[in-house]
This record gives structure tokens, C-alpha cells and sequence, in this order.
């Protein structure tokens, strides 16, 4: 293996139900469910999911859930704000344990 | 079982490295579906493809089409036309090209059409209605009440602009202005329809939610209204075989079409009910097979001048690996999805 990611791999997924299919089966149903419309649209599950994507920095759910933002007719526009709502989370997570800092700084301080 | 007859596909651009060794044949797959061979169930679209003129050049195109290919049907094969048309119950011409509009017969065949009581469908590419040459078009349109199948693959200009040409979106606009002030969309008997075309290396969504953010967003920014959306899947010929290839995006792109095969789709596919008539009176299955230069075999006449309903109802239909985008997901036809 000469590199952990490879773009094929992601068409292999469904390898993993090999040695636990019932587990397999179970994370497939609940997985289907979960993008099926509902309260919300395929098309604002699919950018929800292309945030968490980029929140997670997976690879291959980048790939995946970019087309797939596409496929549901989304534009560059709109799954560029999703990314920005990731990348403002994550910024935001890191900065308010700045808080904690603060609070660790006044322990030690005089 | 039958040898596999996937047909060799003649068109220069399809390379047969890429494609038959590297992907199971699609008659293959119709036999494992009880579904080999494949053959019509009559003939209830006569479409007619009048030739390669177009005022656009749009990158997607599977006709190959723009302002200058000179193929163009002749008063003769239009006239050969409606004569087998006249035997046939069928109940619909759809008419198609390049931009059909631009062919000097044209009106022919809408009258003629019309007055053999047939529904009359005209694939437009919008931008032609706004041609002075074609100034009166539009009226003539409302007033034969043709189906207007239009092509806008986005409702935003960047998107359409990257596919149809610069400015061809505005441009767009204003012809469906136009449309629905003449009624279109708006009166029943005025059909407007849209046609999505992916505008790149992926699959149509699911098509009724698309039409639902296609009349929200057109009716939001421009107060443009429409009655359906058909989704097409582009399907790897000619000039989109091309992006395809020379974006390196072939081989997934396949992968998704032949991974997405649905025989509920195979099952409803639109060669199944049409009769594709070139623009110098060749008989193909499709419009897809025309550009390939496949023409109808297993006996049936491939030559409009030797129609046969009886020979052609229910013939055998000649398929290729580019059917595998007419049997993706929901399926794909010349109006919209099938499954």
C-alpha cells in the first residue's frame, strides 16, 4: 500500500459487509433512511452532508457528497457556503476553548 | 444462451478500448432481466430529426450540431415523412435537430403533422426564437399549439453559460418571457417543458424535486413559468463523450451509469415506442443510435422511403454501451425519466 487514501476505495465500501453483514445491513438501512426526504429536502440533507464532510475532512465523503450536491441540482454558491458553515463551526469550536485558556490562565496567574 | 450481439459502435469518438473490454456488455445485462432481446412495442413517437444546423454550439451536444453543419432533410424526406407517418397510429411528432426551427421544412411538418390530427412536440433551444429571421416563430408555435420542449440545464447564468455558450442563458430568459406571454405554461393547451441537462461528469437528481426548485427559482427571479421538467442523463457520445475523455472522468462516469442499471428503466426505455428518422430519412431507434450511425437492423427497412409498420412495430432494437444511460437509476428518455 503505498498511500493510505486511494479514490477507488471509495467504490469498495460495500467490502466491509463481508465479515459483519448483519452490522453492515443495519448501518445501510439507518443510512438510507436518514437521506431520505423528509422535514428537510434530499437537496438540503445532501449539503448538511457535504459540511460535516469537509467538518470531518474525509476524503472520500467529500468526493461522494460533492457529486451527489450536484446530482440534487445544488450550485457552487450554495455548497460553498456549506463549506464555509463547516469551516465557521470548527473555527468557532477552537475559538471558544480559547475560554478555557483565559480561565486556566487566571488560575495561574498573579 | 444467444451469443452477446452487443453491435461494434462505428462513431470515431467511441473508443472501443475504453468501452467493451472495460465494461459488461448491456446485452448481457438485458438477458440476466429476461429482457434480450430488446424490442419495440409499437410506434407511438415518430421523431424526426431534420438535421445538424444549430445557432448554438453546446458542449454537451450528442447531434454534434452548430451554425455550420450543412446536413439538413430535404422537401423530399420530409414529404416521405408524413406519408409514413400517415400509416402509423402514431399519436406524437417530436421534432428535433440541431435547432429543428432553422430547417426550411419545418412548418411543413408541423402542418402537415397537425393536419393528420397528431400532437406536435418542438425540441427548441429557446435562443432561436429571438433570431430576426425567426421573428414570427414563437406566434407560429401558439398558434398550432406545439409542445415546446426547451432546454435550460440551470437556472442560474454560469452554470448554463459553461454548457450552451456565452449569453445563451439571458438570452433564455427572454424567450420563455416570451413563451408564457403568448400563454405557454400558462394555457393547457400551450405545453412548456423544460429539459435538465446535467452540466458536467454526473447523474440527474430526482426529477420532480428539480422541477419543484426550478419553477420555485424561475418563478422567484424571473416569473417564468413552466409545466414539466424532464431530467436527462447525458449519454457518452460525441461531444460529451468527448468532455468525458478529456477531463479523465470517462471511466467513473460509466462505472456510475452501468452500477445504476435498473431493469424497471430498461423495461420503459423510449426506443421501445419511437421511431428516430434521420435528417436524410435513415431509421434508427433513437436519436442516441442516429448519432452513432446505428441504424435499425435484424430486417426491419432502414430507409424512410421503405416504411413498413408492420416491419418496424415491433422490431429488434439495436443497443450499444450508451443505452446503460437511458437505464440509470429512474431511468432517462427524450421526456424525462421512465422508471
Amino acid at each position: 500500500m503505498s498511500h493510505y487514501y486511494d479514490e477507488h476505495d471509495l467504490s469498495r465500501f460495500g467490502d466491509m459487509g463481508r465479515n459483519a453483514p448483519d452490522l453492515w445491513d443495519k448501518f445501510n438501512d439507518w443510512y438510507q433512511a436518514t437521506f431520505q426526504e423528509g422535514s428537510l429536502t434530499g437537496r438540503e440533507k445532501a449539503l448538511i452532508a457535504l459540511g460535516v464532510a469537509h467538518a470531518l475532512q474525509c476524503p472520500y465523503c467529500i468526493d461522494a457528497w460533492s457529486q451527489e450536491c450536484l446530482e440534487k441540482g445544488s450550485n457552487l454558491d450554495q455548497m460553498t457556503e456549506a463549506v464555509h458553515i463547516a469551516a465557521a463551526i470548527r473555527g468557532g469550536a477552537a475559538l471558544v476553548h480559547g475560554v478555557q485558556m483565559r480561565k486556566r490562565n487566571a488560575q495561574l496567574s498573579m | 444462451m444467444e451469443a452477446q450481439l452487443e453491435l461494434p459502435t462505428r462513431n470515431a469518438h467511441f473508443s472501443p478500448r475504453l468501452s467493451e473490454e472495460r465494461f459488461p456488455s448491456f446485452n448481457a445485462r438485458l438477458a440476466r432481466h429476461g429482457l434480450h432481446p430488446l424490442r419495440a412495442t409499437g410506434i407511438e413517437v415518430f421523431q424526426i430529426n431534420v438535421g445538424k444546423l444549430c445557432n448554438q454550439t453546446c458542449r454537451h451536444c450528442h447531434v454534434d450540431a452548430g451554425p455550420d453543419r450543412t446536413e439538413r432533410m430535404t422537401r423530399d424526406t420530409a414529404e416521405a415523412c408524413i406519408r409514413a407517418l400517415e400509416l402509423t397510429d402514431a399519436p406524437t411528432v417530436d421534432i428535433t435537430g440541431g435547432a429543428p426551427e432553422l430547417n426550411e421544412n419545418f412548418r411543413y411538418l408541423v402542418d402537415a403533422s397537425k393536419a393528420l390530427g397528431r400532437h406536435v412536440m418542438d425540441r427548441s433551444n429557446l435562443t432561436v426564437l429571438l433570431l430576426r429571421s425567426q421573428s414570427d416563430l414563437a406566434g407560429f408555435l401558439a398558434d398550432r399549439e406545439v409542445e415546446v420542449i426547451a432546454s435550460l440545464p440551470y437556472f442560474l447564468a454560469e452554470r448554463t453559460d459553461a454548457q450552451r455558450g456565452a449569453g445563451v442563458f439571458d438570452k433564455s430568459i427572454e424567450a420563455l418571457k416570451l413563451l408564457n406571454r403568448l400563454g405557454y405554461g400558462r394555457d393547457p393547451a400551450l405545453r412548456l417543458n423544460l429539459v435538465y441537462n446535467p452540466t458536467g461528469a454526473f447523474l440527474p437528481g430526482d426529477q420532480d424535486a428539480l422541477e419543484r426548485e426550478f419553477k420555485r427559482e424561475l418563478d422567484r427571479r424571473y416569473q417564468i413559468r413552466f409545466d414539466r421538467l424532464f431530467a436527462i442523463t447525458n449519454l457518452p457520445i460525441s461531444r460529451f463523450l468527448d468532455f468525458l475523455l478529456e477531463t479523465g472522468n470517462y471511466e467513473r462516469y460509466m462505472e456510475r451509469l452501468v452500477n445504476a442499471f435498473n431493469p424497471a428503466a430498461a423495461r420503459a426505455v423510449m426506443c421501445r415506442n419511437t421511431l428516430s428518422v434521420g435528417w436524410d430519412g435513415q431509421l434508427y431507434d433513437c436519436d442516441f443510435n442516429q448519432m452513432l450511425d446505428e441504424t435499425v437492423a435484424f430486417g426491419a427497412p432502414k430507409h424512410i422511403r421503405d416504411f413498413s409498420t408492420e416491419l418496424l412495430e415491433n422490431r429488434r432494437i439495436v443497443t450499444g454501451l450508451h443505452c446503460y444511460g437511458c437505464t440509470a437509476g429512474a431511468g432517462s428518455s427524450c421526456g424525462g425519466t421512465t422508471a
